[in-house]
């Protein structure tokens, strides 16, 4: 299995462990309500370094990124990211990403864990004449976020700059603590917060003073167990649950991240096409009427009992003290209508509601 | 936690406690910490027929679905309801406020299969 830097940090502080995507990572430190309400209330921080970081440098890489990826790099200025797809040739998703665009030559995609290697042949695969030079950097760049209402100002504590400064999908080259750091302001939990890409032998360093600094604002490290449930909260799709190679960014409801872009890209025929038609299997955001939890591969039924979906990711939320979730149906439905979960072969009530369940409030 | 000698354990990290044919029945200390904190619990009806090893019920925490497994056959006679909306209770109190169902036991033999509070732990520290 694979680690983090911060591995017997993790395991110090009394972490439980689990695998994920081949790498054994924190799930929870102490209790995932109380560090998903951190997170909401008040700061979390969290280790993401297994994520993939990939540059792509050279004269032709915007315009090879135009090219494999769904979302428009011309929106993309220095200093600014986005989040996008590789998709295949029938628009299922490979993998999704943010690309962070220093400038006209060097960009940075951040990918997922379990999808660096797929993710590097696709790239190695499509490369065909563009002048590109790829590096994977992801053992060298080690990540942690740092998210929550508290978070502008347990980050000001460590950096020359003055974090109100970036704005949401900005991103800054400063230094933290006195080290070279990429800090975006971006997360994954649907609150104001910031990504801090810093070098793998000095996150351990990072990682502690930003724990001691965020103290007084009642800072809580957090594992992937509310890393999820603040996700699934937010309203945000997670690799090989809501996304696959099978499911395309229209389906999946994502549909913004595919531009009509006069450039050709892979996957663009039938991307295009289906976001003009639509497409029959739809993406849903619901939640229980009753007690139950709704769980992935749960049956989505229609109030006839036709079995008309699955969920894909289904938790209790923490926040709203119910079970909600996402799920793919073939269906009309429509937001606010009645359908069932089959939960242990009993249906129970949920509603379609709007995506997200937790509406990102924002920070400046 | 201590977990009280008077008890009898499953394997299953269930306890029993026994009054004439009546048991009661809840999950560890163990168990509850394992599961972290739990959101949901569903418990049989009254007068269902149970097994020993069958299923009695299920526990969620707010990232897994765990069953709880019945340590000894008989009928149930009485459920705590009150988990219904305080499912915490297992959490702070397993061995008192967190008890699950009451069941009369058809078979009191099965009573001998299942193990002590020492044997438990030992059980539990080589997990």
């Amino acid at each position: 299995m694979f680690k983090t830097p911060l591995n017997s940090v993790h395991k110090e502080m009394g972490a439980r462990m689990v695998e994920f995507g081949g790498w054994e990572m924190p799930v929870q430190y102490s209790n995932l309500i109380d560090e998903h309400i951190a997170t909401r209330e008040n700061a979390g921080i969290f280790d993401i370094s297994h994520m993939g970081e990939i540059f792509i440098e050279g004269p032709a890489a915007g315009r090879f990124l135009q090219y494999l990826t769904t979302n428009d790099i011309k929106k993309l200025s220095p200093g600014r990211c986005m989040y996008s797809c590789f998709c295949n040739n029938t628009g299922g998703i490979i993998d999704d990403l943010f690309i962070y665009m220093f400038n006209d030559e060097k960009y940075m995609i951040v990918v997922n864990a379990g999808t660096i290697e797929k993710d590097i042949s696709h790239i190695n695969k499509n490369i065909h004449d563009y002048n590109v030079k790829i590096t994977n950097k992801s053992n060298d760049i080690s990540k942690l976020d740092l998210q929550g209402p508290k978070s502008k100002e347990i980050i000001k504590k460590g950096t020359e700059i003055d974090p109100s400064t970036i704005s949401r999908f900005g991103f800054v080259e400063t230094r933290i603590y006195g080290h070279g750091a990429i800090i975006s302001r971006t997360g994954y939990t649907g609150e104001d917060g910031f990504e801090i890409y810093i070098s793998s032998n000095k996150v351990k360093e990072v990682w502690k003073k930003l724990l001691d600094d965020g103290k007084e604002y009642d800072i809580l490290p957090v594992g992937l167990g509310a890393r999820d449930t603040l996700r699934v909260e937010a309203g945000y799709s997670l690799y090989g649950h809501e996304l696959n190679d099978e499911i395309s960014p229209i389906e999946a409801g994502i549909g913004f991240v595919v531009k009509n872009k006069e450039e050709d890209f892979i996957g663009k025929e039938i991307l295009l096409k289906q976001k003009k038609e639509g497409t029959s299997r739809k993406h849903i955001c619901f939640e229980m009427m009753s007690r139950q939890i709704p769980r992935e591969k749960y049956v989505i039924h229609d109030q006839d009992d036709n079995r008309i979906g699955f969920v894909t990711s289904g938790t209790f939320s923490p926040t709203f003290k119910k079970g909600i979730g996402m799920g793919y149906i073939e269906s009309d439905i429509k937001t606010g209508s009645i359908i069932n979960i089959n939960v242990r072969n009993n249906l129970a009530e949920a509603r379609v509601v709007s995506r997200p369940f937790y509406r990102y409030k924002g920070g400046n | 936690m201590e977990n009280p000698k008077e008890l009898k354990y499953s394997k299953d990290h269930e306890w029993v406690k026994v009054e004439d044919d009546i048991v009661t029945v809840g999950i560890t200390d163990h168990a509850q910490n394992q599961l972290t904190d739990i959101v949901f619990i569903e418990l049989p009806e009254v007068g269902k027929a149970v097994e020993q090893d069958g299923n009695l019920g299920v526990v969620e925490s707010v990232k897994s679905v765990s069953d709880v497994l019945c340590p000894v056959s008989g009928e149930v006679t009485e459920i705590n309801s009150e988990l219904e909306t305080a499912p915490e209770k297992v959490n702070n109190s397993p061995y008192d406020e967190g008890w699950m169902v009451k069941i009369k036991l058809s078979n009191p033999s099965e009573l001998d299969t299942l193990i002590t509070a020492e044997e438990y732990e030992k059980q539990v520290s080589g997990e």
